[in-house]
């Protein structure tokens, strides 16, 4: 034991928080604008993961070369993003004006449709298409090896995503036009702003960071029926505690739990599993608003 | 209220000739009924106006509950057990709901849910304990004293799990309709009001809370006893949506429609997998959006007595 | 008082009811068909493991059916999905058994899975052939009429399994584990590391991992594990599971600074090609192997095998293997029961009393199931990963075959007092393949 063990710990918990962050952030962010709590936003995360690994074995197959692997990656997560994000707009525009709570059951719906025709599309048995995250090669930190794909990668990815997205937001036009949705829908149609059209969008870009996460993760992980719902509980638990809408709070949480959780791979090896709503559950009871969101002024 | 017993009659000698004609409808109509009686606590929370994404562990803590109790007792009557699952799940209830009725909406939805995949996830990593993702299995226990085979023993839960349906609609409708009951439905509407009353909503609401953790508690130990083996899944949270869905497709006007709801559940998840090769989510999944849509109050809601009050749209 | 009295008589009605149709199907009838109920993983990250499975039993029963079936009787099997949990199983089971009217059994590849199931095939009184799973505590004990295992168990598998690598690689002063979270993983580890222990008292155990079932990623794992450089790691994972992990630790390295001990890997050698490193220690779980030193040419297996491989495109693996012996098994207890019944069809107890006893041959060497306790006797075979010209994944060579009674708990004696028992005397029963010496002592 020793700051070595910690620091290999910290490591393979950046990593991990890395994808829950991706995933996460999708989810957040449809929230914070849309209000809507997208349950079948692991269905999201899955259909993304089969979706670059059919590219990839359609147009990568046998070849190292990693821009195709990329491009799989990518273009897997947008198709998934675009159709699964304009769908489930659509889908919830009949019950615009309902609870919140019907419309998250509306997505749990949804959640169920998608979990049968994924395995109508893509079968029972499991997915494992490694091909090119090889090529990334690998470092060696305090005398472990690590993929350089996880190690360097998917955190980059992450960062770079977060910091893109908040530079979208408060500096495009149609960033700040999201932001005025959220803040108030009704001033923000008053002033011309297309807020239809701005929910199809918040729900594309967050459902293409949901589908990113579930590519990202398809060539270290294998793909069964299943892995929406373990991924979909997850997310909450980081949204939760970071607080609805909170995209920064979002970074720092994942960040969080992912380290909690290697940290207890190496000390508390049963415990590993339980970390992500122990943590849930001790914020929500403290502050059930979440960590980092801003309490909102009571209107008379 | 003599109409009411005559439909309660009629349905129970249905089922009972159903079983007897088709022993193999036992099982999916004992479970259904489980799952409805589960719902049914779902239900009682959903007319204050809150959605619990948790109450599956009830069902869970209470079949282990029976499993840890009937390992530990190897004679113990399988009433016994119930009444000791049920009790354990209503504590528990009790004590969680102490600080969860301070929460509203979505955050008592999530925290349900935190505190469930809590408990899911720590009986799934003990294997030494509770078996692990095995489960812990549950021995077949006499019943009111008897030593029954495969075939009795279903039949017996069969009228027992009928007629607690039947006896909980009516009580559970009955307290819809008391007192305590109609401020609870209020929660929903307008807790500050209920404040001025001089009701504690926190009150009420812990009372249904704990309630609902004592319908759960019921049904797991009954879903144990049943099956024979209590996995973690039965406290999954996929589990408390199915629950979520069933209280909704049901609907919160009369209780008995959560019952329906839970055979249709139940008998399509069987049927499924030989007419509709096996597509059973995606069925419910459509089915679930569309009474959303198309009937908000549930199945029940069709029943309900038209009344010639004027709608106010909020 | 009079509510017991009632329910004695509903109770007596449903059970009269029940009996009544039972017994509808009288010793000397021969069925239309003979109705067989198989679980097996057709969803999920066990699939690959499970879906050979299923195939070994369409080939087996397609020649089985076109050569007239069983004296006369045609064979259908009706196929069980384990991957849905162990409550959507077992309501299938039950409803294959009693809607379907199922004359027998074969379940399951879970360990946990035939841990629930044993009662409950007892209780619906139809034969069960357990086909795939491993843990000793399904059978041991329960003394039952209908449930026996048509293949080793748990202690067999890792008793010789301990032996193997003593004699292969005596020295080593570290261990570490890696298995699945569920019954198979944690009964086999219970067995391997108390007879470890016991002969090699020195040893010390640096980690042990459970990761659940189905687990999509082991890089925390896999980093503490170079962290702590055991000289061995040891891992009774099967399927999907075995892959993934073994993917991820070749990607990394792992396999350079550890001796890697896979006792099922057999199944996933093909699978893995190039991924899995020479100079890993395999196991087989039986003598199941395609390139069986001594069975490569025999014509029952060699048919087999091409058979398979011109289904599937690829070479079988244990689970084929198992089937088959389930089979077998199934085909020569209707054989004994009949000529026991005068030429009569014999019904569920006597089919249940002719597997316990009988001695049956799947593809490979011939497997008893031992008439007290139901227990199939089967040998152990394991070897090292070497390349191949003709194939482009890992074949073994310096292959070790174990006796199955030199390694299995004596009838009626329970496991954790017999494993006491066990010394390092034992190394010296055992020893490698030699051509043409007959293999098993």
């Amino acid at each position: 034991m020793g700051i070595d063990t910690l620091l290999l710990a910290l490591i393979d918990g950046v990593s991990y928080a890395g994808l829950l962050f991706l995933v996460a952030l999708g989810l957040t962010f449809i929230f914070g604008v849309v209000r809507v709590l997208n349950v079948a936003h692991g269905s999201l995360y899955a259909f993304g993961g089969y979706s670059a690994a059919s590219m990839g074995i359609w147009f990568a197959q046998g070849s190292d070369s990693i821009t195709l692997f990329l491009l799989a990656i990518v273009l897997g997560a947008g198709v998934v993003g675009v159709i699964l994000g304009y769908g489930l707009t659509v889908l919830l525009h009949p019950f615009r004006d309902r609870d919140p709570i019907i419309q998250l059951l509306v997505t749990f719906g949804a959640f169920m449709v998608l979990e049968d025709v994924q395995v109508m599309i893509w079968g029972t048995q499991p997915y494992f298409v490694s091909g090119a995250v090889f090529q990334m090669g690998t470092s060696e930190l305090l005398g472990v090896v690590f993929m350089n794909y996880q190690l360097w990668f998917i955190p980059s990815v992450a960062l770079a995503v977060y910091v893109l997205l908040s530079w979208f937001l408060k500096h495009s036009l149609k960033g700040r036009q999201i932001i005025a949705v959220t803040h108030d829908r009704e001033v923000a149609t008053a002033l011309g702003v297309n807020a239809g059209r701005i929910a199809s969008l918040t729900f594309i870009i967050g459902a293409t960071l949901g589908a990113l996460g579930g590519a990202l993760a398809s060539p270290t992980t294998s793909l069964v029926p299943g892995v929406g719902a373990d991924m979909i509980v997850l997310s909450f638990a980081v949204v939760a505690t970071a607080g609805l809408g909170q995209i920064s709070g979002a970074l720092i949480v994942a960040l969080m739990i992912g380290i909690a959780r290697s940290l207890s791979v190496y000390f508390l090896p049963q415990f590993e599993v339980v970390m992500p709503y122990l943590i849930m559950m001790a914020v929500l009871l403290i502050r059930p608003q979440g960590l980092f969101t801003v309490a909102e002024t009571r209107r008379i | 209220m003599k109409k009411r017993l005559l439909i309660a009659g009629i349905v129970f000698i249905a089922v009972l000739g159903l079983s007897a004609e088709l022993p193999w409808v036992r099982v999916p109509m004992i479970m259904a009924l489980v799952y409805g009686t589960a719902a049914l606590g779902v239900v009682v929370l959903l007319r204050a106006g809150q959605i619990s994404f948790g109450h599956a562990m009830y069902m869970l803590i209470s079949g282990y509950t029976v499993a840890f109790l009937s390992q530990a007792y190897p004679g113990a009557d399988g009433i016994v057990l119930v009444l000791a699952g049920t009790g354990v799940s209503l504590v528990t209830g009790m004590i969680l709901g102490l600080f969860l009725v301070r929460y509203r909406g979505i955050f008592f939805g999530m925290l349900n849910l935190a505190i469930s995949m809590v408990i899911f996830t720590i009986v799934t990593k003990f294997y030494g304990l509770t078996g692990g993702s095995d489960g812990m299995r549950i021995p077949r226990p006499s019943l009111f004293g008897i030593d029954m085979d495969r075939a009795g023993y279903e039949a017996t839960l069969l009228v027992i799990l009928l007629v607690l349906a039947i006896v909980l609609i009516f009580s559970v409708q009955q307290f819809f309709r008391s007192s305590a009951g109609q401020a609870m439905a209020s929660i929903k509407t307008n807790e500050d009001r209920l404040e001025y009353l001089g009701v504690s909503a926190k009150k009420l609401l812990w009372q249904g809370y704990a309630l609902s953790a004592a319908l759960c508690g019921l049904a797991g130990a009954f879903y144990g006893l049943s099956q024979g083996l209590v996995t973690p899944e039965a406290g999954y949270w996929l589990k408390s949506g199915e629950l979520v869905f069933m209280s909704i497709l049901g609907g919160s006007v009369h209780a008995a429609g959560v019952f329906v709801a839970a055979l249709l559940f139940e008998f399509v998840k069987v049927y499924a997998s030989t007419l509709m090769g096996g597509a059973w989510q995606l069925v419910l999944g459509v089915s679930l959006i569309a009474i959303i849509y198309f009937l908000p109050g549930g199945i029940t809601s069709l029943f309900r007595k038209k009344r010639k009050t004027l709608e106010v749209r909020s | 008082m009079f509510f017991k009295r009632f329910l004695r008589k509903i109770t007596l009605a449903l059970s009269l009811l029940s009996v009544m149709s039972a017994v509808q199907a009288t010793e000397g009838d021969k069925p239309e068909e003979i109705i067989l109920g198989i679980t097996t993983f057709l969803s999920g990250s066990a699939s690959v493991f499970g879906v050979p499975g299923k195939v070994a039993a369409e080939i087996y029963l397609e020649e089985l059916n076109a050569g007239g079936g069983i004296h006369g009787v045609p064979v259908r099997p009706i196929f069980i999905d384990e991957g849905k949990g162990a409550s959507g199983m077992l309501s299938d089971y039950r409803r294959v058994v009693q809607a379907e009217k199922a004359d027998l059994m074969m379940a399951a590849i879970s360990s946990g899975n035939c841990m629930a199931l044993g009662p409950v095939a007892e209780d619906l009184k139809v034969v069960n052939i357990m086909w795939d799973c491993g843990t000793e505590k399904a059978l041991e004990g329960l003394d039952y009429k209908y449930v026996v295992r048509s293949q080793a168990n748990a202690v067999t598998e890792m008793v010789a399994s301990v032996l193997y690598l003593l004699k292969v690689y005596p020295d080593f002063k570290t261990i570490a584990v890696v298995n699945q979270d569920y019954a198979w993983g944690h009964d086999s580890w219970e067995i391997f590391s108390t007879v470890l222990k016991q002969m090699k008292p020195d040893v010390e155990v640096v980690a042990e991992f459970f990761p659940k079932f189905g687990a999509p990623d082991y890089s925390s794992e896999i980093s503490r594990l170079q962290a702590l450089k055991p000289d061995v790691v040891f891992s009774s994972s099967w399927g999907g599971d075995l892959d993934t992990f073994t993917t991820q630790a070749s990607q990394r390295g792992l396999f350079r600074n550890s001796k890697f001990f896979l006792a099922l890997a057999e199944s996933s050698l093909e699978r893995l090609g190039s991924k899995l490193p020479e100079g890993v220690l395999v196991g087989a779980r039986g003598d199941h192997y395609f390139l069986h030193p001594e069975y490569v040419n025999d014509p029952k297996h060699s048919d087999f095998v091409s058979k398979y491989l011109k289904e599937t495109g690829s070479q079988p693996i244990y689970p084929v293997y198992h089937m088959v012996q389930a089979m077998e098994a199934m085909v020569g207890a209707y054989d004994k029961a009949i000529v026991a019944n005068d030429g009569n069809w014999p019904s569920k107890e006597q089919l249940a009393d002719a597997l316990h006893g009988l001695t049956f041959r799947g593809l490979t060497s011939e497997v008893t199931i031992r008439p007290k306790d139901g227990q199939g006797l089967e040998d152990q075979l394991f070897g090292v990963t070497t390349s191949s010209d003709e194939y482009d994944f890992r074949i073994l060579k310096d292959i070790m075959i174990v006796p199955a009674d030199l390694v299995t708990t004596p009838v009626g004696e329970s496991t954790p007092e017999w494993l006491k028992t066990l010394d390092a005397g034992l190394l010296d029963e055992v020893d490698f393949y030699r051509e043409g010496s007959g293999g098993t002592q």
